[in-house]
């Protein structure tokens, strides 16, 4: 009994006025990482969405709208999920970041109540029309909903981005005489030279994961011998899609990321990198733990002057290491490092698996090669994992500031809401979010067992014959039958 | 400027009652005036397609307080802590429960989301009047800075204590109040939206919830000029905002003929116009303060709690515009969507 509550000591600590701010850090954290699993997979998706109802524009194959009905049923429960879990978020700012969000309120506020009538509105209003709406209103409805929900997440995913990307490089404010921060140019807010590349790259990181799920669950049919037409769409859409976003999150998102890092947040570039002197020529670690009692990296795997290079454009610039700047002003450097290099990690290995997917679906080997599908079945988790590592280095690595350079987060938060509510509310917020995981996994489950619904009374040559023309690699076959005509 | 914002807010929160008043009734009541599975997903058809878009009014409201008083947003919020987190948890619930039902068809699997639909919806009006009461008769905010915090009850005989908690006998019957008048709204559009047996028993539970919202209202208007005599000063300063209550009562009178009459949209309407008339009475009451305090000198006015002049007005453009687009495309859904539901 002793020495259970002798391991339960760290968590009873937190209950002292002193580390309330942990707790509200851990709430609003938990939060948002649960809640971004679902919106990184709805941007995604909604935009193969409209690749399919496109296809099913141009060409009015019943097939394209059986597959983009298929996914719509996917991306409905996580339109959702995802919806329900960022309303405690919105309402966070207030509850748990009530001194935080008085001061910058005046700023940001903007963007925040923007997302709502530009963004929320059309996407929420769009999809009730496209999923109940879709057949009865005609094609053209069909496709101009698809497109709209489109259009919504993805102007909502900028407009929470400026938010962020005001934390992260405060621009175009000045502090009133009562403490308080006033915004002076309301454009300059929206186009924060910040935004732009996190905008990318975020948005990159949606694509990789709608693209990854896509092709992994389309290989999981052609591997069933199931839905086997769906199945050569789904991994081709899948693989051409994916290839193409997790390239674009090495070159030019992810390169203009940390080039960004190094101008502006040498401290979050150093400790991603586990960086603890300033070196001229700097080194790139692949492996290695960081230690802070030595101040260097143990048993370290490295690249001589690449990390010079990446950040500077120049093999013998300077990089600034940890102990340049004070200890107060250094962020958690393990869970920034780890977080930093399982991305970088990750997203290598993305782009080398989508690559080879991709050559072999062009030579015309893909379909037939079922270690490829088990690959592209079981990698189909790990955008997720990346995407969320991502933001812990954004995010972590920003502290301890929560305005970069302006506040510092232990001076945010709601300082009148005690440890026990906030440990009730982490509670209750774990428990329906378990509940809300169990869902959607059963949801998804079913779907994918139970499959598109095959085209039914449809030519059945003619539809061969179009799912052969978008497959690339793939042309003679679509000549043939041509010929047999 | 501060003015324009006010109003702004509160049509925001009264589109939002109005709007996600009737899905929140209809759920509050169907397992009652449904009796089987096609009359329940005959409901559920009459609300699905549009309860999404209508909760956005909510997170709309919330961004917008955050633009324009972003000392209210984080004063309110902190303070209301608890309920607000209950709130938040029960807008979880309600929007899953209405989305799984229809994903797998499986009795039990529909009649477990019936009930949470149902759980969730219930005690949300209830809630949304107890935080609308709390407002009416003011927080206990501190001397030091503004903040405050409220435990969900301290002392619930006696509302006007110095630290007075979310629930008290006052506050919990305007919720009492509050959630009559959304389960009138729901039955009122269900009546309207509905055919048959559904549109009939609707109908009865409608009469029903207007004998209770009358008497409620009745009850609370005398009691809470009683309680809080302060609250009619600014009525008498400016007699022109009588127009607001007698709106309120105009369309309650309303819901009642049209119910006798059978006159199915004539009753949501009146309903429309009672709610109306509630939420701007309440606003025209407060103003020009937004978060009346127990001691009156630290209440929230508009003046203290907004954000600089150039953020409201940058952001009244912005907003305005977007607010017109909001309304033109939901003009358009609900157009869309308009006639009966068969059974």
């Amino acid at each position: 009994m002793n020495a259970v509550l002798m391991g339960l000591q760290p968590v009873l600590a937190l209950q002292d006025a002193g580390n309330t701010v942990l707790l509200h850090r851990w709430q609003f954290g938990f939060n948002l990482i649960y809640h971004y699993l679902y919106p990184q997979l709805t941007m995604g998706l909604v935009l193969l969405i409209v690749v399919l109802e496109t296809l099913y524009l141009r060409r009015g194959h019943e097939f394209y709208k059986k597959a983009a009905d298929f996914w719509v049923r996917i991306f409905a429960p996580a339109f959702v999920i995802g919806a329900v879990t960022g309303i405690p978020l919105e309402f966070g700012f207030g509850t748990n970041w009530a001194v935080f969000s008085t001061v910058s309120g005046g700023v940001i506020g903007q963007t925040v109540a923007l997302e709502g009538v530009f963004a929320f509105f059309v996407e929420s209003a769009f999809l009730g029309l496209y999923l109940y709406g879709g057949d009865a209103f005609g094609k053209r409805v069909r496709w101009f909903s698809a497109f709209m929900v489109f259009l919504g997440s993805w102007a909502s995913g900028y407009f929470i981005l400026t938010v962020n990307a005001w934390m992260q490089n405060p621009v175009s404010y000045r502090t009133l005489p009562d403490g308080n921060l006033a915004i002076v140019h309301f454009w300059k807010l929206l186009l924060n030279p910040w935004v732009f590349h996190q905008y990318i790259h975020v948005m990159g990181g949606a694509v990789v994961t709608g693209s990854f799920a896509m092709a992994g669950i389309g290989a999981f049919y052609l591997l069933t011998r199931r839905e086997v037409q769906f199945g050569r769409l789904f991994v081709t859409v899948g693989v051409i899609f994916g290839l193409a976003s997790s390239l674009w999150m090495i070159y030019p998102s992810g390169d203009m990321e940390s080039a960004a890092l190094a101008e502006k947040q040498p401290i979050k570039l150093a400790a991603a990198e586990g960086l603890f002197h300033t070196e001229k020529g700097a080194s790139l670690t692949f492996i290695g733990q960081p230690n802070l009692q030595t101040m260097q990296i143990d048993n370290p795997i490295e690249l001589p002057k690449i990390l010079s290079f990446l950040s500077y454009r120049s093999f013998e610039a300077t990089v600034k290491g940890l102990e340049a700047f004070p200890r107060s002003l250094w962020p958690n450097v393990p869970l920034t490092y780890y977080s930093y290099h399982i991305m970088v990690g990750l997203g290598t290995i993305f782009a080398a698996v989508m690559l080879l997917a991709a050559l072999m679906l062009w030579r015309g080997w893909l379909f037939r090669s079922r270690r490829m599908l088990w690959l592209l079945l079981l990698i189909m988790p790990f955008p997720f994992i990346t995407n969320t590592v991502g933001w812990i280095v954004t995010e972590v690595g920003r502290q301890p500031w929560i305005v970069y350079g302006v506040m510092k987060t232990s001076e945010g938060a709601s300082h009148l809401v005690n440890a026990g509510n906030v440990y009730f509310t982490i509670v209750g917020l774990a428990g329906l979010f378990l509940l809300l995981s169990v869902l959607y996994v059963i949801v998804v489950l079913k779907e994918v067992y139970e499959g598109p619904e095959g085209p039914v009374d449809e030519d059945l040559e003619k539809l061969e014959a179009e799912i052969q023309g978008i497959l690339p690699g793939q042309r003679p076959a679509r000549d043939v039958v041509r010929e047999r005509r | 400027m501060q003015t324009v914002w006010f109003i702004f807010i509160a049509f925001i929160l009264t589109m939002y009652v109005l709007l996600d008043g009737f899905d929140l009734g209809a759920g509050a009541i169907y397992p009652f005036v449904t009796k089987d599975d096609r009359e329940r997903r005959a409901v559920q058809r009459a609300i699905l397609p549009l309860w999404d878009g209508n909760e956005t009014w909510l997170v709309a409201a919330g961004g917008g307080l955050f633009l324009s008083f972003p000392l209210l947003y984080s004063v309110s919020l902190s303070g209301f802590y608890l309920a607000v987190f209950v709130v938040l948890w029960l807008l979880i619930l309600r929007g899953i429960g209405l989305e799984m039902r229809g994903l797998l068809d499986n009795d039990l699997w529909r009649s477990f989301w019936d009930g949470v639909f149902f759980i969730g919806s219930l005690p949300l009006p209830f809630f949304f009047g107890v935080a609308l009461a709390n407002v009416m008769r003011g927080v206990p905010i501190g001397q030091d800075g503004s903040y405050f915090f409220q435990a969900l009850w301290t002392d619930p005989l006696h509302p006007l204590s110095k630290n007075p908690g979310i629930l008290d006998w006052y506050t919990v019957m305007i919720g009492l109040l509050a959630l009559c008048a959304v389960i009138l709204h729901g039955t009122t559009y269900l009546t309207m939206k509905t055919t048959g047996g559904l549109r009939n028993s609707s109908r009865i539970f409608a009469g029903a919830f207007w004998v209770a919202t009358v008497g409620l209202t009745a009850l609370a208007t005398p009691l809470t000029f009683y309680l809080l005599p302060q609250r009619l000063s600014h009525f008498e300063s400016a007699p022109w905002g009588f127009v607001f209550p007698a709106v309120a009562i105009g369309g309650i009178l309303t819901v009642g003929y049209a119910l006798m009459k059978g006159r199915d949209g004539l009753s949501f309407g009146g309903s429309c116009a009672y709610i109306v008339g509630m939420m701007s009475s309440t606003a025209f009451a407060i103003y020009p303060k937004v978060l009346p305090a127990v001691d009156p000198s630290r209440s929230l006015t508009i003046y203290n709690a907004s954000a600089p002049h150039h953020s409201l007005v940058v952001g009244l453009i912005a907003w305005g515009l977007g607010l017109l687009l909001a309304c033109a495309y939901f003009a358009i859904i609900y157009r869309m969507f308009r006639g009966r539901v068969e059974v």
